[in-house]
Order: C-alpha cells, then structure tokens, then sequence
C-alpha cells in the first residue's frame, strides 16, 4: 500500500526536523554554565552520590558508573564472557553462559532494572535482559557479580524485559520477533506469519529472598513485536504495560510494512488476573527447553540446569486479562508515571505523546469501550482511554522518566533533544539539545514510585565530533544534566563503554555499606578446594591432572609441577588464601587456549589448559599484588606422551624428580 | 607505641576473654558467619591474660588456624619465609603486640616502629588475614606452644 505514504511522511519529518533546526547550537561549550565543574567535580577520596548502572548493548556487560562524576567504577560482566576476569572462562563460570543452543559466549544486553520494594529501589539486585539469545540476569549488588541467568523459551529477541514489579514479584520478558512456539513444527514459511507466528510475554518470579528467578507463567499473544514495558504502580499496580509495534504482522521490510497503520498498540496485561487464571489451572503445560544457571557464593560454582516445561496461559481461555490500547504509530517508550495512574507512550514515527489514563481505561474496560478487537482481545477507544497529548514535542519520542515533582522527560531521537513537560496538563516547559540523536535517559530513580530527581543522564546513538577521534569506532557519548532547577542545564558529557541503551541510578548509600569485601575462607565449598598450603596436591585420574594450589602474597603453592604428560587435561583449582580486601591474585600458563582467571580472597576459581608441546612452562600471578609480585611464579614441566617421568610437586623444596629426560617407559 | 595508640583514640571492645577457660569448642563456622572485619579495635597491655597451663583447646584450633591462613608464610622454626619463624615470637614480644600484628596490621605498619623494620625486612607488608581477637588469642596460644610453654 502505502510505500508512497510512507515516504511523503518521512519527507515531512525531514522538513519539520530543518524548520526545527535551523538554530541548532554548534557546540555544547554554549549550553554548559559558568558552575557546571565544581557541580560535577568529586574531589580525590570523596565519593559519588549515585550508583549508575548502564547497560552495556552490544558488549555484552553492564557498567557502573558515579553519579555526578562520570566516573566508571566497574565494569560486571553479564552475557558475555570475559577475559579480564575468566568469566565464561574458568570451569566455574562457564555454566553461567550454558542455553539450550549449548554455550553461547555473547548476547546484546539493553535494559536494567533494579529490584524494588514499595515501588522503591531496595538496591538488593540489577536485573538485564539479554536480547539475542533470550535471557534474563540477575546480579547481586554485595558483589557486583552475576548471580544467575534464566533462558527465556518461546521467545526471539527479548528486548521488553526486564521491567519489573513494584515489590519484584516478577521480572517480564516480551519477545520481540513472534515466531512459531518452540513445541511448533517451525519448518514453515516465512510468508506464514499470520497462521504460524505467535508472540508471549513472560513473567518471571523473583523469590523474596534468595532472589533465584522463576517462570511463573506465560501469555501467548498475536503475533506482533513486543518492544517495552513499565510495570504499573499504585493505583495500577498489578498491571503491565507493553508497547507493541508491526500490528501489520509484516514479516519482510518491516522498516516500511511495520509502520502503514496510524496507530499501533500499548498492551495491558492484568497480570493479578492472570495469576489467578494460573491457581485456578487454566496454563497448559508446554514441552520446551530452557536453561538456568545459578552460581553458588559459598562453592564459586556456577550450576546449568535444562528446564522443560513452561505455563501457558492463552488469553482466548482466559478473559479480561489482557486489553489492546491503540498508540500512534510503532510505540517504543510505555511508561508510568510516579503515581501509577499515567502511562505514557512514545511513538518512534509520531506527531505526538499520547497519555493514558488507567482511570479512564478501567472505565473503558467496564463500559466495553472497544473499538473491536485484535485476534480477539478487545481494543479499547483511543479517545475513551486517552487523558490527552503533548502537542508538538519534538521528532521521535522514544522514552519518558519522571522527577519528583510532576514532570516528565521525554527523549527524542531524531530532533536529538531532551523535552520537559508537566504530566498533569502536558504542557512543554523546556527542551535541551543532547549530542547526538538521543536513545534512553535516565532520572535518578526515574522508572520509581518515588523519583530522586536532581540530574538526568541522556544515552546518545551518535558521537561524531564529542570527543579525540578514535579511528571509525568511536565511544558512545552520554550528557549529564542539573534538573534541580526549572530549566535543564547540561553539567557533563562523558564517554561510555559499549553501546549503552537503559540505565538506572540509586543513591550510593542503599549499596555501598553492603559490599561484600572478602570471601571467608572457612565458607569456601568449593569441593576443588585448598585451605590452607597443607592441603595443597596433585592428583592424576587417567589423563587428567587436578592441581589443587594455593596463592598468597607472593607464592603459589605448588610451584613446581612435572610429571603432567602430553595428553593430559591439567585442571588448576586455585585457592586464594587472601582475606584482606582487595587482594585478588591472577594466574595464567604460557600458551593456553585460555583467559586468565583472577581469585578473589577466599576463593577457589579453576583453569583449564592441555598442553599442546613438551617443554617448560612457566606460570605467574597476573594481578599485581607485592612488592614480590614478580616473584610469584613457577614451572610445570610437561614430557611426551607415554614418559616415565613421575607426577611430583612442591614450592621451595628441591625434591622434585631427577629423571633428566621423560624417555618412554617403555624403553626403561 | 602505646602514646601512638592513645593518640589513634580507638575504642576498646570488651568482649575479649582475659583468662582462658576450658569452655566448648570453637565453633569456626559460626564465627566466621556474617563476621565483621576484624581489625581496627587495638589490643592495650594488660588487656590479655596469660595463665597456665595452657588451654589445649586453643592451641589445637590456634595451629588449624595457623594452618589455613600463617602456615604460608611463617615457620615454626627459626628460619625466616616470606615472613619471620614463630620459634621464640612469644619470647621477642609482648601479647598485646602480637594480637594487634594479627588483627591491626595496617595500623601497625603504619605507626609501630618494631612493626616497619620487619616491613623492610621483609618486603612483602604483612596481609590482613582477617582473624577477630578470639582466633587470633587461639593463634597466640598455639604460639606459647611452639615455644614450649606448657
């Protein structure tokens, strides 16, 4: 149909973009105020206000940084594995990036959520999302480590997780691609979509207290793209929001075929409803596989478990439970406001920001206010569930947080700016140019019941000329603004790591004092475990060698191995017997098809390394930790294959075999 | 070192058994448990007792601790590792001395004269092994032991 429609639109985008911009500023240096260093300057041992985790898109990781300085403090790897560390690395670790497609090493990671009590940050964990392979993390905030990762089934590109519920009761996982459930024969054609492609959004428990996450149940819905989701709070509590786009159910070039209707949706999911359809026994049991992988603090192991059955609930067997609410034009942003009853969506391609009203759709609801329905759920009026519009806000509205005292902020892509407007009556009261092309933005505990306020950071797609040139690849830019005041004012522009799209901040002090220092090593069990340099071996089970060693400022112990033969598996289990913070030691062997692994205090972490020559191979710490630290190293001698030269080790005593060369026993 | 130490105006925790007695086993589990790092209250002469005979409890769980977290650098005999042999530590110095060396480290090396000649001796600062005052008491009189006490 409408290719041409869709190009005479885009054409007026572009003029309205250079009508708008026509007095751009050239710089920031003219946006930036005469106090905007001292606002953001942290002085040396003094710390940031705000936590700031960022997600880290295509690498893979989440970043922490403080807030106001820009400073990144951490960088936690989630999805990916990581070098620098061993995660995804070592034999403990590497559970954590099992799927039912076996290891995969990467994913896209986009949106944070930290868990909430009341509606408020409880900084207990950070909940990601990973998009490619679908998946769901949790990190704990003691550690700052990944503590699990669910496999999300039914479900292609989980980009609308993982918001989550006032209390945490659940994080969501909407699928972005529909596809052919997993218990399908998915062998069909493509230009099947309409008959073979279904969407679901998933909830999954968080337990209370442990944290360990769940599928409580799923809702199979048309097949559509889901994109985001807001949990609604308050008045709305027990309700999810999420927007959804290509309603046109294309499934080719959906830059065009995903963008002919007027208006696509925001889904409502009464997800109290749901729980009660789930105890009443109306989910039907599906086969599917999914993994889970838990890391266990006190053995340093991580678990990948193969799950295999999933609840479904289908909204045709279970009324009232879900409701579509008409949006203009491929919403992305869905967002509620402190007090639950606004929800805001951002349509990528609109003129416009529709605000919802939840009074007013619990009215349409009981009025059967519908405008027909959609594969059979209903589709209420617009105008029945619409408290009203931001008339002319800017182009490409793509998500809104809110401040403390009423106001919204919406980011806008493709004017490259950041609006401020006042949720009550919608009204613009200030725009700020961002640098470039704006994605997310955050406010301090803006997605909360009770918003902190004060800076607003804006995630920008586009860098270009921000800072010293990198060569094509350039660091993703981020601006940090002063929204204390009636006019936003731009104090910041700091550089960030991968492609950050979500990001949340909580004040310092609900973390800090919970960071876990060391691990006690009476605590360690690990069953590859040394405590103490007393207990330290190695063992040969057929070809593979277990060396139990220890590592404290500046020895390991062994550090003297032979015996280790060519096709022999060598397992380094290395105990550090550190208990003082920050006291990691490293460990690496020349030539091995391997990361490093770095041991925390207290802390059993294994690398694995096959030798692949005969020869001396020396090993060392790789985390400076002593004056010493250089001295911290040793040999393992590896002989050939079918040599007499016996398994022998030690640190610091000479007994070690005399055998000049491993000649083949055979030859004894 | 002790007008150091009344300068750094630390509060003293009582809590620290001043005579040995020959209770129920010490549970390292439990201890260890949601413990806080240990360091940071300093241990004043007189604040310890030392009787005898020793209590052989403590000198059996002081020598697993010694196991798990001193074996590493320190010998039982006189000859030096990373750090120096216990064989005569207790003769060399005071109790409350070596309980702030086991549990105060930091303060030490910073402020106690005798603490900075081994620093340079030995290179390597001596880690935090993050003993509370009871285990490190338990260390010390494995100590007594290794140095012949009865």
């Amino acid at each position: 149909m409408s290719v041409s429609r869709v190009l005479s639109t885009i054409t007026l985008t572009v003029a309205a973009a250079g009508a708008l911009f026509s007095c751009k500023p050239k710089g920031a240096e003219s946006a930036v105020s005469g106090d905007a260093a001292s606002k953001v300057y942290i002085a040396p041992g003094k710390y940031d206000e705000f936590y700031d985790f960022v997600s880290g898109g295509f690498n893979g990781q989440m970043s922490v940084y403080g807030i106001p300085s820009g400073r990144l403090l951490k960088i936690i790897p989630v999805f990916s594995q990581f070098p620098e560390n061993g995660y995804g690395f070592s034999e403990e670790t590497k559970p954590m990036l099992n799927t039912s497609h076996g290891m995969v090493p990467w994913d896209d990671l986009h949106h944070i959520a930290l868990s909430e009590t009341n509606g408020e940050h409880d900084g207990r964990w950070v909940f990601a999302n990973g998009n490619n392979t679908p998946r769901i993390a949790r990190v704990d905030l003691k550690s700052f480590r990944t503590a699990e990762i669910i496999e999300i089934p039914n479900s292609a590109g989980n980009h609308s997780s993982p918001f989550i519920t006032p209390n945490s009761e659940y994080v969501v996982a909407g699928t972005r691609f529909s596809v052919p459930l997993d218990d399908q024969n998915g062998d069909v054609p493509i230009n099947t979509y309409k008959q073979n492609f279904k969407g679901t959004v998933s909830f999954i428990h968080v337990d209370p207290t442990s944290g360990n996450m769940s599928i409580a149940f799923q809702i199979r819905t048309p097949g559509v793209n889901f994109d985001l989701a807001r949990a609604g709070k308050k008045v709305s509590n027990g309700w999810m929001f999420f927007s959804c786009y290509n309603s046109e159910q294309a499934n080719t070039l959906l830059e065009v075929n995903a963008s002919a209707k007027d208006k696509d949706f925001i889904m409502a999911v009464n997800w109290k409803k749901a729980e009660e359809y789930l105890k009443a026994g109306k989910a039907k049991k599906e086969a599917v596989k999914y993994a889970h992988n838990v890391y266990d603090e006190n053995k340093h192991q991580a678990t990948s478990t193969i799950e295999t059955e999933v609840s479904v609930l289908d909204p045709k067997e279970c009324p009232d439970m879900l409701y579509f609410i008409p949006c203009p034009k491929s919403p992305h942003g869905c967002d509620t406001d402190p007090s639950g009853e606004y929800i805001v969506g951002s349509g990528k391609l609109a003129a416009t920001i529709p605000v919802f009203s939840f009074t007013k759709i619990q009215k349409a609801i009981a009025d059967k206010a519908y405008d027909g329905n959609f594969d059979g759920i209903p589709v209420i009026k617009y105008e029945a569930a619409l408290q009203g519009e931001v008339a002319k806000p800017g182009l490409g509205p793509l998500h809104t947080e809110f401040d403390n005292e009423g106001n919204a902020y919406t980011s806008m892509f493709v004017s490259s700016e950041i609006v401020k407007w006042r949720v009550k009556d919608q009204k613009v009261l200030d725009r700020v140019p961002t640098y470039y092309s704006v994605g997310h933005l955050s406010v301090m505990g803006g997605p909360t019941a009770k918003p902190y306020g004060k800076y607003l950071i804006a995630y920008n797609k586009i860098t270009k000329d921000r800072y010293l040139p990198t060569g094509p690849e350039l660091a993703q830019s981020a601006q940090l603004y002063d929204i204390s005041g009636d006019k936003m004012k731009m104090i910041l522009d700091f550089p960030t790591v991968g492609e950050p799209h979500y990001a949340e901040a909580l004040p310092a002090s609900l973390i800090s004092k919970n960071s876990v220092k060391i691990y006690k090593i009476e605590n360690n069990a690990n069953p590859y475990a040394s405590k103490g340099e007393g207990t330290t071996k190695v063992e040969r089970k057929g070809n593979e060698v277990h060396v139990y060693m220890t590592a404290i400022r500046s020895h390991f112990t062994p550090d003297n191995i032979e015996g280790v033969k060519m096709g022999d598996v060598v397992y380094f289990h290395v105990t550090n017997l550190e208990q003082d913070w920050d006291v990691p030691h490293g460990f690496a062997v020349k030539g091995s098809n391997n990361a490093e692994i770095l041991i925390m205090p207290g802390e059993t972490q294994t690398y694995k390394w096959t030798p692949d020559r005969s020869g001396i191979f020396p090993m060392y710490c790789t985390d400076f930790c002593s004056a010493l630290h250089q001295e911290m190293q040793g040999y393992v001698r590896v002989s050939p294959a079918g040599s007499n030269v016996p398994l022998v080790w030690g640190t610091n005593k000479n007994q070690l075999t005399n055998q000049a060369a491993g000649a083949p026993a055979g030859n004894q | 070192m002790f007008g150091l130490f009344s300068l750094t105006a630390v509060v003293v925790i009582a809590c620290i058994d001043k005579s040995p007695s020959h209770k129920e086993p010490l549970d390292v589990n439990a201890l260890t448990k949601n413990q806080q790092e240990a360091h940071g209250t300093i241990v004043r002469p007189g604040d310890i007792q030392m009787t005898n005979p020793l209590n052989q409890q403590w000198v059996s769980e002081g020598k697993n601790i010694y196991d798990v977290k001193c074996q590493p650098c320190h010998k039982l005999n006189d000859e030096k590792l990373v750090g120096p042999g216990w064989k005569g530590v207790t003769q060399r110095r005071q109790p409350d001395w070596i309980l702030n060396m086991i549990t105060n480290v930091d303060i030490m090396l910073e402020k106690d004269i005798e603490a900075q000649k081994l620093l340079e001796e030995c290179i390597v600062r001596m880690p935090n092994q993050n003993l509370n005052l009871d285990e490190a008491r338990k260390v010390l009189e494995f100590q007594r032991s290794n140095d012949g006490e009865k």
